[in-house]
């Protein structure tokens, strides 16, 4: 059936002496742990590659393990049967050993040191390809192609955009250094973008994956910084009088929402993301924070205390200061910390009920909401791009760490450090151009 | 076994470690401030640099004190704390050149975001005595750290209080 998890962990120790011995810069310091899964996950066999033994990184081994955590998926052992090519597949095998899919492939190692990896994806009740790849990378690359694979196949199989590619960010504490650190969506390759001995909050990705927007208090107060991730170079873009924080990407990149408290109170700007421009957006009397922008860009979400206690509320872009915002939680005293859902149906959110802090979701239209975990302090939740997960921080034994459920709440991956607090996640776009 | 390879795992994954990284920083800090110390009631450094204002560390003087604390969810300045706040006031108006920052915390509980509006609410507020109180608007500036400085760590009551406060501290200081 399954690869046993004592296999895997073998495989996973396997992995990481490889990283250290090439002394490459990528290393990872998170531990993934997967619970739940739903009732009808699709069994899938995936066939080691031909000749993958000999490359750094055996590409099956990531593409399974992409698969299993999504929870979509269940994997079925090939056990010693080994067809590289369709001409050498017996479906009647596959059949008997209950699988749907089969994953084969081979690798080849060029002359040049390349490595061409091919792979397709068979149905085994049609006995023909769904779907397929070749693409030539180098030894370095080799994750990436794992995870550009499983996004084929995820996608394949399940209709769904996979996010296997993709990266998230979020804020490690490990005594008094705070690290802003990026990894791959399965915890690898992590590494930081800035380190201080001051806190740092809030991290944000524009839409096009290149930029961090997030707030440092190395300066002894709030103030939000736009970092680019390929040079380093960053800017203080939101450095007024007072305090300047809770950053949000429009979705064409071009603006930032941000909280200031330039003018008293805490309340909402639009600033252009180069720091120029401000334009005031809400004016009242209560707390504005963490605005969060609808995927078309013609509203923000966001967090207010207008009505007594804190609710999420929504207001146009285009806003005059005397527009009425329009609330859109009503249970509970305590809802905060909006994300909208990539298709703009729905938002997660932070929900206090008997003095637990947990991830909900709720429909726009309906206005239906969610429960979807059970832990005590959950915090910063943020929807995967393709929606199917969520990634937020919560709060084990003291110790901060990742976790991420699916929107039906039937799975579940823990992501932790076995030293320091991790927190503040956010997952960071899709890549590709669909 | 899977528990002692997890362990072994983590082990290696440290080995790998070690590189740190600093961006290019292309930013000013603000006016030389530099808080050693963030809790302004017991800082000692103001006043032995000749800047002349040596009544703000006089234990004797009601100006030593630097701390307001607050009830849960509130911003409202208590009246024990109002004598204090307005001899501030009256210290900077009478000293136009001494320049204030007010830093508002919260303690841990609920959204990051949210707890440093409510901190800079509590900063506000003591502003707003502030300057009622002969404070020039321009020698003050209120700023929130949220949850993100907590003076005393703990899940408790007794942590929680000693967090929800503004510190009133001197530029230069």
């Amino acid at each position: 059936m399954l690869m046993s998890s004592y296999r895997r962990t073998v495989n996973y120790v396997l992995v990481i002496l490889l990283f250290c011995l090439a002394s490459s810069p990528a290393y990872s310091r998170l531990n993934i742990e997967i619970f739940g899964g739903g009732t009808n996950r699709i069994p899938i066999a995936i066939v080691p590659f031909a000749d993958e033994n000999r490359l750094q990184q055996r590409v099956t081994e990531v593409i399974a393990a992409d698969l299993y955590r999504s929870g979509l998926f269940r994997l079925v052992d090939p056990g010693s049967l080994t067809p590289y090519a369709p001409a050498e597949v017996v479906y009647g095998d596959w059949t008997e050993r209950g699988a749907d899919a089969l994953v084969i492939g081979r690798t080849i190692i060029m002359p040049n040191g390349l490595v061409e990896v091919q792979f397709r994806l068979m149905d085994v009740a049609k006995q023909a390809q769904i779907a397929g790849l070749a693409t030539v990378v180098p030894m370095t690359q080799l994750r990436a192609a794992a995870h550009q694979i499983a996004d084929i196949i995820y996608e394949a199989l399940t209709g769904e955009v996979g996010v296997f590619s993709t990266r998230i960010a979020y804020v490690l504490k490990q005594g008094n250094k705070y690290a802003l650190q990026i990894a791959d969506a399965d915890g690898f390759n992590e590494h930081s973008i800035i380190e201080y001995t001051e806190p740092i909050i809030s991290p944000a990705w524009s839409p096009d994956g290149s930029q961090i927007a997030y707030v440092s208090f190395e300066n002894k107060k709030p103030v939000v910084y736009v970092q680019t991730l390929a040079t380093r170079q960053r800017k203080a873009v939101a450095s007024f009088s007072g305090s300047n924080s809770a950053p949000a990407w429009s979705p064409d990149g071009k603006k930032l929402a941000v909280v200031l408290s330039l003018h008293g109170g805490s309340q909402l700007y639009l600033i252009n993301a180069d720091g120029s421009g401000l334009q005031r957006l809400t004016r009242s009397t209560s707390i504005d924070t963490e605005p969060n922008f609808s995927p078309d860009g013609r509203h923000i979400i966001f967090t207010s205390d207008r009505g007594g206690s804190p609710q999420i509320y929504r207001i146009p872009v285009t806003a005059s200061e005397s527009t009425t915002a329009e609330r859109l939680t009503f249970e509970g005293s305590y809802n905060v910390s909006p994300d909208f859902n990539h298709d703009g149906r729905s938002f997660t959110f932070i929900h206090r009920h008997n003095g637990r802090f947990n991830v909900a979701v709720q429909d726009i239209a309906t206005r239906q909401m969610q429960i979807l975990t059970n832990t005590q302090f959950d915090e910063s939740p943020s929807f995967a791009p393709n929606g199917r997960m969520i990634l937020y921080a919560t709060e084990i034994g003291g110790r901060g760490i990742l976790s991420a459920v699916s929107r039906d709440g039937q799975t579940r991956q823990k992501l932790s450090v076995q030293t320091g607090d991790i927190r503040e996640p956010a997952w960071g776009p899709l890549l590709r151009k669909r | 076994m899977k528990k002692i390879a997890g362990i072994l795992i983590i082990g290696l994954l440290s080995a790998c470690a070690g590189q740190t990284t600093q961006p290019e920083v292309d930013d000013q800090s603000i006016g030389g401030y530099d808080s050693s110390s963030d809790s302004g009631a017991d800082s000692s450094a103001y006043g032995s640099g000749g800047t002349g204002f040596y009544p703000l560390n006089d234990p004797n003087s009601i100006l030593s004190r630097r701390s307001v604390y607050f009830d849960y969810d509130s911003y409202s300045v208590k009246g024990e704390y109002r004598e204090m706040v307005i001899a501030h006031a009256q210290f900077l108006r009478d000293n136009p050149n001494a320049q204030v920052i007010l830093q508002g915390n919260t303690d841990d509980r609920g959204s990051r975001e949210y707890n440093l509006a409510l901190g800079q609410r509590r900063a506000d507020s003591v502003k707003n005595i502030m300057t009622l109180s002969g404070a020039r608007n321009a020698q003050i500036e209120a700023v929130s750290f949220g949850e993100e400085k907590p003076r005393a760590y703990g899940s408790d009551e007794s942590a929680w209080s000693q967090n929800r406060r503004a510190d009133i501290v001197y530029r230069g200081e």
